[in-house]
């Protein structure tokens, strides 16, 4: 009896530490998933991911914090908006200021599109 | 006829291409985020550096019409060139000066203002830069002028000036 208590003791350790060990990988890849879509604030150009400045090393503290905390991601890009502005992100949202940007790709392949129709098919 | 104008176009297009790019070689390429203001200051609390006791943010500002929050660090040099011209502004009025430690070693924070002289009223550590962020900092130093409900009157990135001395003074009259 004592023999099987103890091998569910022993199961149930390993099980509790593997998904620590698995949390704690996830954990890493999310903050890195995070951190490459972060503009750095020093080293313009790099992302938090690729800088070692002192204020992206603690933007990536502060972004494994917050994971802890149980914060989703969309949680976390949300709080450093609200601090730092759209501008921290790589990924910006669409919206009136950037309508152009998103709109004028596809302005150009739906022009594109026509000429190459014309031409073809007209023609 | 046709082509004429389609010569046209595609001169003016290239003329406005070259003009963007042009006046864009001026402007400086690094961008400063614009200044945020009236905006609340996340409440945080911190261990002070010499008497090590607990301090909320909150309990220290708004006990004050207005209060100063300077990030600095004994290792940061505009913050050494920045430190006579706080000590000026604490000289010339009764300001609540607060200075947040950011990611320094006690020894040293200490040591740098033995020698150069503590303006502040208390000093709040920051030992891994967390707190600096949740305040929306973009390096050291960096200094906000809040009022007493924590809002953010004006924010100054990078050293304070003499001029920014000035202009402090001038607000909290």
């Amino acid at each position: 009896m004592i023999r099987l208590i103890k091998f569910i003791l022993l199961i149930l350790f390993l099980i509790l530490s593997f998904q620590k060990l698995l949390m704690a990988n996830n954990n890493s890849s999310t903050i890195d998933k995070i951190s490459k879509n972060l503009r750095c604030l020093i080293c313009q150009g790099q992302s938090v991911y690729d800088s070692q400045s002192d204020f992206a090393l603690s933007m990536k503290t502060l972004i494994k914090n917050k994971l802890e905390e149980g914060k989703s991601e969309k949680q976390i890009y949300d709080y450093l908006k609200n601090q730092y502005g759209e501008w921290i992100v790589y990924d910006p949202e669409f919206n009136k200021k950037n309508l152009i940007l998103w709109i004028f790709p596809l302005i150009l392949f739906i022009f594109g599109g026509l000429l190459i129709y014309r031409k073809v098919f007209i023609n | 006829m046709k082509k004429n104008i389609f010569y046209l176009i595609l001169l003016l297009f290239f003329t406005f291409i070259f003009t963007v790019f042009y006046i864009g070689l001026d402007k400086p390429n690094f961008y400063t985020p614009k200044e945020v203001k009236n905006k609340s200051l996340e409440e945080f609390t911190s261990t002070e550096l010499f008497s090590n006791e607990q301090f909320n943010s909150k309990d220290i500002i708004e006990n004050n019409k207005f209060s100063l929050i300077n990030i600095w660090s004994s290792w940061c040099v505009p913050c050494r060139l920045e430190h006579s011209v706080l000590m000026d502004l604490s000289g010339k009025t009764n300001l609540n000066i607060i200075g947040l430690n950011y990611k320094d070693k006690k020894n040293n924070a200490i040591k740098f203002l033995n020698e150069l002289g503590n303006p502040f009223s208390k000093i709040l550590m920051d030992p891994d830069g967390i707190i600096s962020i949740s305040l929306g900092a973009y390096g050291v130093p960096e200094t906000f002028l809040l009022n007493n409900k924590s809002k953010v009157v004006r924010k100054y990135i990078g050293p304070l000036t003499k001029d920014d001395v000035l202009e402090i003074i001038k607000i909290i009259k």
